[in-house]
């Protein structure tokens, strides 16, 4: 008896989660994002350099001319476990910026150009500037936007994401919001200003389809041909690496140290379990080993 | 404190210690609590979330200490300087996620514990103390973590903040000043910030206060266990440590795997995107959620069509708990031997779990429904069903000692040794 009601228990559990995910949100509204292959997914995940190069490219000719990455400074680029261009390179970047600096002696306020610890400029002065240059509504920041975006993924599928650790949603939807400009479905009218995209929560997004095909040219190899396709949907991968990677500059560190951290623990562990059987065989042993025991 | 088990078996041995120990024994406290204490030998794997918990604490307060040093608690700076932390400062990721991670870990524990606890009967006679102290030591568990998540500064931040301090604005006659208070101003901005932060440092050295006499309070009757029944002789016994000691060191290193597996591998997976977004008073999120550690207190809260209502039952859902030891009529503790009431405890489980889903579901439709349902019987669970299956069920034979217990009837051939020297009796 004791088991069935407990089993009736949880299967009016699963059944409640089936049953009940549907009408919050019709199917069909806003499609689930694909779950591409990242480089940096899995416990031993790196950031793949000449995509994140690549994306930074994109970003610079594409999404710079109204989007910030303020979080970022010019050294990043340089640091282990990013894009890794070279100090060299990185000074020669920098210094194609001007900052706004001062007040020097005499108070004046001054524009100066950018060194590799001075962080990214935005191209407007404020919020207000980029709001009325942009239909109203400022250009978000992107340093964070891979972290700062997600979708939802519902019951059962949020207990096997945790399991396999999906973490790349963000990096997902921004590809998927990235490629997802589509003509309106009949009877959808979009408004002045707005387009129409597949991905975006309520479809109606202010930003114009960024990206089209050879838009960005990437650096030729020795047969002549760059490494990648130079199509939309390769740009949109390439900048969402590089934007996962300024929402999450130490990713490669930290994953580094949580396997190491993890063998360490796995290691204690047996030790513990071996320590922990010694000592109790003093007193007759622990209740759980004690074979054809009823134990409580 | 119970003369039993501070007549200590502790010997100074140096002549400083002997010194020491005539000026204040302390040494001889440690001895008698945390070295000679016996424990019941049949403690099993879920009586090791105390000495976890403790461990938790004392990692939330020193990774909070550090991050305190290079956050700065200033509205248009405070989301700022913790992607400072994140990017600048050398392990600054590091000590953030852990703790982040480590509140929801704390949670983890705590329900483990209070589900031990509601399971084998721990909260009855003489443990009701005990037990209200650890209700205590919850409330400011939840009151620390949702002050700590104000703190990034976040549109979830925010917005928690906001919702959170509107309903205690529905508390009748001092509602409005409790809010006003709260707030500093006429809505959450700096002064709340200023405020949260600061209470966010002060409850958890409170929290240490509680759990020294949450600690102390189990000393004086000693440790509930599976069977549920008092130490009679040496022979139930074991010393605290080494036995309690590697046991729970054992439990927290594979606990810290766990842990670990987040803080790694998956830092925001138990967090929310929006909370990577600055706070913005003028854009409210599409849903505002709190932490899961919070969403069945959320479904009660929303699940009461009346705002004070569920302000009343948000906290009737924990007040409740603390009534628990004068709601069970059963003079049985533990639920190895209360066939009914062990089913109804693990249907309350699910609803709470149910509960959980639903606070992250919007309220509206069938989920409101659903959680009404769910609300209406996690109350019914404690002042309808607990008092009366004392009535009716009828218990299996309780074992004559814990050894009993463990190795059946007979068991007198177990070595007990040193194992039971420092314990005459109960």
């Amino acid at each position: 008896m004791g088991k069935t009601m407990t089993r009736a228990a949880l299967l009016a559990l699963l059944a409640a989660g089936v049953g009940m995910s549907e009408p919050a949100f019709p199917a069909g509204e806003t499609p689930v994002p694909p779950q591409l292959k990242w480089s940096w997914q899995g416990p031993f995940g790196t950031y793949d350099r000449a995509q994140l190069q690549r994306g930074f490219q994109v970003y610079r000719e594409v999404c710079q001319a109204c989007h910030g990455i303020q979080r970022v400074a010019f050294r990043n680029l340089a640091e282990p476990g990013g894009p890794e261009f070279t100090r060299g390179q990185v000074q020669a970047l920098a210094a194609e910026y001007k900052i706004k600096d001062g007040p020097n002696d005499s108070g004046e306020m001054f524009e100066r150009p950018a060194r590799p610890a001075d962080r990214f400029p935005w191209n407007f002065p404020n919020e207000q500037a980029a709001a009325a240059a942009n239909g109203g509504k400022a250009p978000p920041d992107l340093s964070l936007m891979a972290k700062a975006r997600t979708f939802e993924r519902g019951f059962p599928w949020f207990v096997w994401d945790a399991l396999r650790q999906y973490s790349e949603n963000g990096a997902d939807y921004l590809t998927a919001l990235l490629v997802g400009y589509k003509d309106a479905p009949q009877g959808v009218t979009v408004p002045a200003g707005g387009f129409y995209n597949e991905y975006y929560p309520g479809h109606i997004i202010a930003m114009p389809p960024p990206l089209s095909d050879g838009q960005v040219t990437y650096a030729k190899g020795a047969d002549g041909q760059p490494a990648v396709p130079e199509t939309v949907a390769q740009y949109a991968r390439d900048v969402t690496a590089f934007l996962a990677w300024t929402a999450e500059p130490h990713l490669e560190a930290r994953k580094r140290l949580g396997f190491v951290v993890i063998l360490f623990l796995i290691g204690l562990t047996a030790l513990m379990y071996f320590t922990k059987k010694k000592v109790w065989a003093d007193v007759g042993g622990e209740i759980e080993d004690r074979p054809g025991v009823k134990t409580v | 404190m119970n003369d039993h088990h501070h007549a200590t078996t502790y010997v100074p041995k140096s002549a400083f210690a002997k010194w020491f120990e005539s000026r204040l024994p302390i040494a001889g406290l440690i001895h008698s609590s945390f070295v000679a204490f016996p424990v019941p030998r049949n403690l099993n794997y879920f009586w090791t979330f105390g000495g976890v918990l403790f461990v938790m604490l004392v990692l939330q307060i020193v990774t909070g200490v550090i991050l305190a040093m290079h956050y700065t608690p200033e509205a248009t700076k405070a989301f700022d300087s913790v992607e400072h932390i994140m990017r600048n400062v050398n392990y600054g990721w590091l000590l953030r996620y852990l703790h982040a991670n480590g509140a929801s870990m704390f949670f983890v524990a705590v329900y483990i514990h209070i589900f031990r606890n509601l399971y084998y009967g721990s909260y009855k006679a003489p443990r009701e103390v005990l037990y209200i102290l650890g209700v205590i030591i919850y409330l400011l568990m939840m009151a620390t973590a949702f002050l700590g998540y104000t703190l990034p500064w976040g549109q979830m931040s925010f917005w928690g903040a906001t919702v959170i301090t509107n309903i205690l604005a529905a508390i009748p006659v001092v509602g409005d000043a409790i809010q006003s208070l709260l707030w500093g101003g006429y809505s959450v901005g700096n002064p709340t910030l200023n405020r949260f932060f600061s209470l966010h440092y002060l409850l958890p050295f409170m929290i240490v206060g509680v759990v020294i006499l949450h600690v102390w309070a189990l000393h004086v009757p000693g440790n509930n266990n599976p069977a549920g029944i008092d130490i009679q002789s040496g022979r139930d016994a074991v010393p605290f440590h080494p036995y309690m000691t590697v046991k729970d060191g054992f439990s927290l290193v594979v606990f810290l795997i766990f842990f670990a597996w987040w803080v790694f591998y998956m830092p925001n997976y138990l967090g929310h995107a929006d909370n990577y977004i600055p706070a913005n008073p003028a854009v409210t999120p599409a849903h505002i959620v709190p932490e899961w550690y919070f969403l069945p207190f959320y479904a009660i809260l929303r699940a009461i069509p009346d705002k004070l209502g569920g302000v009343i039952a948000m906290f009737g859902s924990i007040v409740v708990l603390a009534l628990v030891p004068w709601l069970d009529t059963s003079k049985v503790r533990s639920a190895v031997y209360r066939p009914i009431y062990k089913q109804f405890f693990w249907i309350w489980v699910v609803v709470c779990v149910i509960l959980g889903w639903l606070g992250a579901k919007p309220a509206e439709g069938g989920y409101v429904i659903a959680a009404r349902i769910a609300t209406a019987y996690y109350f019914a669970h404690f002042l309808v069903i607990m008092p009366l299956i004392g009535f009716f069920e009828k218990p299996k034979p309780l074992p004559r000692s814990i050894v009993d217990s463990v190795l059946g009837p007979g068991a007198s051939r177990i070595p007990v040794g040193a194992a039971a020297a420092p314990q005459a009796k109960g």
